[in-house]
């Protein structure tokens, strides 16, 4: 019991840099590793999961809110979106089936993966959008952050925004209707479909998906999902890795950020892919 | 624009300072009670069991036992975003951002719904 409990200080600080770096949160990282190598019940692992998921949360968001990196007002906008989608989602379970709903899902990720790999290639490298947009002026979004890799700030817009809207009130239905965190899908939305550069939509993801966790945490809370001898250490290295990885990604350059994104894409997206016809469990 | 970075930059300052605390707090919370399952030498439950409810888990702290002081420490973890909600609330109001304050606003009550739903449900 001892040694498992730096085991698992030691998978947290992984995930949670990781998890801070992208935006995703680490669930995805956590899950596996305790169901499949070390053999515990989905049940305990998705409690443990969404407890990292708050912390690297709250973690990075430190770590982002003092270094100017966060899109405050794009995270309150958007968060009544994900908070909608999640509460419908969890009243929804069971409407659908969710072979459906993890292929839809998964292949949404396969194609934005897709994407991603497009704008690799794409000779503009990472063109920040900085045109107007009605609604971006009217709720005050465009913003700028301090780039420490190209040491420049960098002063960007946004447009699409009802597009996001949308995408974050899906990215909150999936993760009500299937206990999935959906932090993968909140950088999508900013990114790809509200155009925000990679590293202000991977911060500000971060923060949001503390909020659309803390919800359901209370839920595996009292219903006895938490296990105080894995969440309570695991908790404790994510957020050690959590703060790392918030200061180890301003330095990084975007390109760098989206190439180990679009590995991490495809992998969840053939993962749900696979669960939903039936070939993972 | 000069005028709309610095408000935004007092109200980031202040939700990080708390949230820091709050963090902090929690974080340290946990770590007093892996200690404590060290030199206490186990959990202070028989196997497979921990403090799941207010009561038992108070009850629980004040015997020193190890797991009711982690689940305390995991609950205010689990607090520290709303914290960052209410903190949020109170930043735009005294940036006199009141588009924000009810953005905001909504976002807590939505939130505490379904803190109450999930706990009934």
């Amino acid at each position: 019991m001892n040694s498992s409990m730096i085991l698992f200080i030691v998978i947290g600080l992984v995930a949670g840099t990781l998890g801070a770096v992208l935006g995703i949160g680490g669930g995805m990282i956590i899950t596996p590793i305790l169901t499949v190598m070390m053999g515990l019940d989905i049940k305990y692992a998705i409690g443990a999961s969404i407890i990292s998921v708050i912390a690297t949360s709250s973690g990075a968001t430190i770590a982002y809110l003092k270094d100017d990196m966060l899109n405050l007002r794009v995270a309150m906008f958007l968060e009544i979106a994900t908070t909608v989608g999640a509460i419908m989602g969890a009243l929804l379970v069971g409407a659908f089936s969710s072979t459906f709903l993890y292929v839809l899902f998964g292949f949404f990720l396969l194609y934005s993966t897709y994407n991603m790999i497009r704008k690799l290639m794409s000779k503009k490298g990472e063109a920040v959008y900085t045109g107007h947009d009605s609604t971006v002026d009217k709720l005050r979004l465009a913003d700028s952050y301090y780039d420490k890799a190209e040491k420049k700030q960098v002063d960007y817009s946004m447009k699409n925004v009802p597009g996001g809207f949308i995408m974050m009130w899906a990215a909150g239905l999936a993760s009500g209707l299937l206990g999935i965190g959906s932090g993968a899908f909140k950088v999508i939305a900013m990114d790809t479909i509200m155009k925000m550069p990679l590293k202000p939509s991977s911060a500000t993801s971060n923060l949001m998906m503390g909020v659309t966790a803390a919800a359901s945490a209370t839920v595996y809370f009292f219903n006895g999902s938490i296990r105080p001898d894995i969440a309570g250490p695991l908790s404790i290295g994510v957020l050690v890795g959590a703060t790392i990885g918030a200061r180890l990604m301003q330095v990084l350059k975007p390109k760098l950020i989206r190439m180990i994104f679009v590995p991490v894409i495809f992998y969840m997206g053939m993962q749900m892919v696979l669960k939903g016809f039936g070939v993972l469990h | 624009m000069k005028m709309k970075k610095d408000e935004m930059r007092d109200v980031e300052l202040i939700i990080g300072k708390i949230l820091r605390v709050g963090v902090i707090v929690s974080a340290a919370v946990i770590v007093i009670g892996i200690l404590l399952y060290f030199f206490n030498g186990g959990a202070g439950y028989p196997n497979g069991e921990w403090p799941r409810r207010f009561g038992v888990m108070f009850q629980g702290i004040a015997q020193g036992k190890s797991y009711a002081v982690i689940m305390l420490g995991i609950f205010l973890l689990i607090l520290t975003p709303v914290l960052r909600v209410v903190v949020s609330i109170y930043a735009f109001a005294k940036e006199h951002d009141r588009l924000y304050v009810y953005i905001t606003t909504a976002v807590l009550i939505i939130l505490i719904f379904a803190m109450i739903f999930g706990y009934n449900g």
